[in-house]
């Protein structure tokens, strides 16, 4: 990019280029400029609100968040929504990992079935995918169906954490399977060759060749996944049950039926707070390497 | 790689293959059932969720007021997001970079988080259940997806095309009607496409600025399977389906097209 930009440059006389850099970087600004507003309006000016009302609702001071982590209650559903997130993320892994290395190494026709297989899950919307996993997880369900017709007793899947994590997951696997799949389509798989040659077996050549090449992938999609597993509201809402409350259905909770701002706004904090830690903390994680090492 | 690994490796492939697309397709069935009810297997054969779809006046309403929010959030964010990513291509790399993580944060900010602080906003400013509020809010949502399209197509475009049109005596809004523009109309249309869906889509802000005045579909969907079992969602479901195949088909088709031309 930056070469090309020197390229184009030379092209024009030197004072003439000096001047129309300036003049881009200022119009630059500008055509930015409008998205930013936007994000000021509709994002920064409604988390600012969250913010302060969690602190002045009903009283100035720290009074919600003393009772966020002094509620018992409330710290059980904090566990539970980052070890749901965790069953989740790594539920994605163990598919999405196969499958991405899968579409590196068929032929181009069925690596466009493997792609579009992981797009069919967007065609439909959001919810009405919730709606199909109530009806494939349901006591009366295809699942059940199925395991009744074989002989065995039905399982309880709805409403139940393992429902929970089958669905959230089904829902996350296309972001953990596309950052996978652009990170292995990059590695040389005569490197697996070499080290296949040099005498190592399937396993190791894999664990100390293949693995630690592919994991920026790795930690981007999890990353990824983790954190809007985190935020997920819709499916917990409608394939859990109170059991299986994640914070953001306690949040919406606080706000439309008990309209308590200033705790749901202290547990809104929270949440994004935890956000914002995982994403920076990961950011440098899920870069690749010799992307990074190229501009050195 | 040994035979029975690459065949066992295949079989797990199917497998999640299977968990992607079985919930997008076990809508089908259930939308032709003719008891008010979601059980499998369903009994009999109608189309009754179709007629009642289009006939209700509650899903109808749902499904014209998705539309036009759909229809008026894609062309704002595609217009704003557009310029964002022609700023972003030529700014520094450093100030662009941090610009750039800055105006994709919606992608990453909690749903529900997000929601409560619009809803407080919308409150202040009646902005609730209007048409403004919802475009406002979901143009703010879609437009990281139009700078990361137009961005991508940004970046293989070679800009001393440009300098070769202004050399040839272009100015530079001719040179970006007739050069620039054609060139990088693939990335605007699918940010084009995938605001229209992220709007269409979006449910959890809608269901906080909702009003009975206007509803979009997923606000109807989700009231309808919280209410009871309706399998009119299903229809809705096999709809949105048929209609995202169609789109997606004639895409690819006209795409293998042009490149064979």
């Amino acid at each position: 990019m930056a070469t090309r930009a020197i390229d184009s440059r030379n092209t024009v006389s030197a004072v003439a280029a000096d001047d129309r850099r300036r003049w881009f970087r200022g119009q630059a600004f500008w055509l930015v400029a409008p998205a930013l507003l936007l994000l000021v309006i509709c994002l920064g000016l409604p988390l600012a609100i969250v913010t302060l009302r969690s602190f002045s609702e009903p009283q100035w001071g720290w009074q919600n968040y003393a009772w966020f982590f002094g509620t018992p209650v409330n710290l059980t559903v904090l566990q539970r929504t980052f070890a749901i997130s965790a069953w989740v993320t790594l539920v994605c892994l163990i598919a999405g990992y196969p499958y991405a290395y899968v579409m590196t190494a068929v032929g181009p026709k069925m690596r466009l079935v493997l792609i579009l297989c992981v797009l069919v899950p967007f065609w439909v919307s959001g919810v009405v995918r919730t709606l199909a996993w109530v009806i494939l997880l349901q006591d009366s369900g295809v699942i059940n169906s199925v395991i009744r017709a074989v002989g065995l007793s039905p399982v309880k899947l709805i409403r139940t954490q393992t429902g929970v994590v089958i669905g959230m997951a089904q829902v996350l696997l296309p972001f953990m399977i596309l950052p996978l799949y652009s990170v292995m389509k990059t590695i040389d798989l005569r490197l697996m060759q070499a080290a296949r040659s040099l005498g190592a077996s399937p396993a190791r050549a894999f664990a100390q060749v293949y693995l630690p090449l592919s994991l920026p992938g790795v930690y981007a999609g999890a990353i990824i996944v983790f954190i809007l597993a985190l935020g997920f509201y819709i499916t917990p809402a409608l394939l859990g049950g109170p059991r299986s409350t994640m914070l953001s259905t306690l949040i919406q909770n606080q706000v439309l039926s008990l309209l308590n701002w200033g705790r749901g706004g202290a547990m809104g904090v929270v949440l994004l707070i935890a956000t914002f830690v995982l994403l920076a903390l990961a950011a440098p994680l899920s870069r690749q390497p010799h992307k990074t090492g190229s501009r050195r | 790689m040994k035979q029975p690994g690459r065949i066992l490796l295949g079989l797990y492939c199917l497998l999640v293959a299977v968990w992607l697309v079985a919930p997008t397709i076990v809508v089908v069935p259930m939308s032709f059932n003719d008891k008010k009810s979601l059980a499998f297997p369903p009994s009999g054969f109608s189309w009754q969720w179709y007629q009642n779809f289009f006939t209700n006046p509650e899903w109808s309403a749902s499904l014209v007021g998705s539309l036009k929010v759909a229809v008026v959030t894609a062309l704002f964010a595609t217009v704003i997001g557009t310029l964002a990513a022609f700023g972003l291509d030529r700014m520094k790399s450093r100030v662009s970079g941090v610009l750039r993580a800055l105006l994709i944060t919606p992608m990453v900010v909690p749903g529900v988080v997000l929601a409560v602080g619009i809803y407080a906003v919308y409150l202040d400013t009646r902005l609730v259940g209007t048409m403004a509020g919802f475009v406002l809010a979901h143009t703010m949502l879609a437009v990281p997806f139009v700078i990361i399209a137009v961005s991508a197509s940004l970046e293989v475009f070679d800009k001393r095309l440009e300098t070769a049109a202004a050399s040839l005596g272009a100015t530079r809004l001719t040179a970006f009607r007739t050069v620039t523009l054609p060139l990088i109309a693939p990335g605007i249309l699918s940010g084009l496409l995938f605001a229209f869906v992220t709007s269409f889509d979006e449910i959890i802000v809608a269901l906080f600025i909702t009003s009975p005045y206007l509803k979009t579909l997923p606000v109807q969907i989700f009231s309808s399977i919280t209410r009871d079992a309706d399998p009119t969602v299903a229809a809705v479901g096999t709809l949105l389906f048929i209609t995202t195949s169609l789109v997606i088909g004639a895409g690819l088709l006209i795409g293998s097209r042009q490149g064979k031309r």
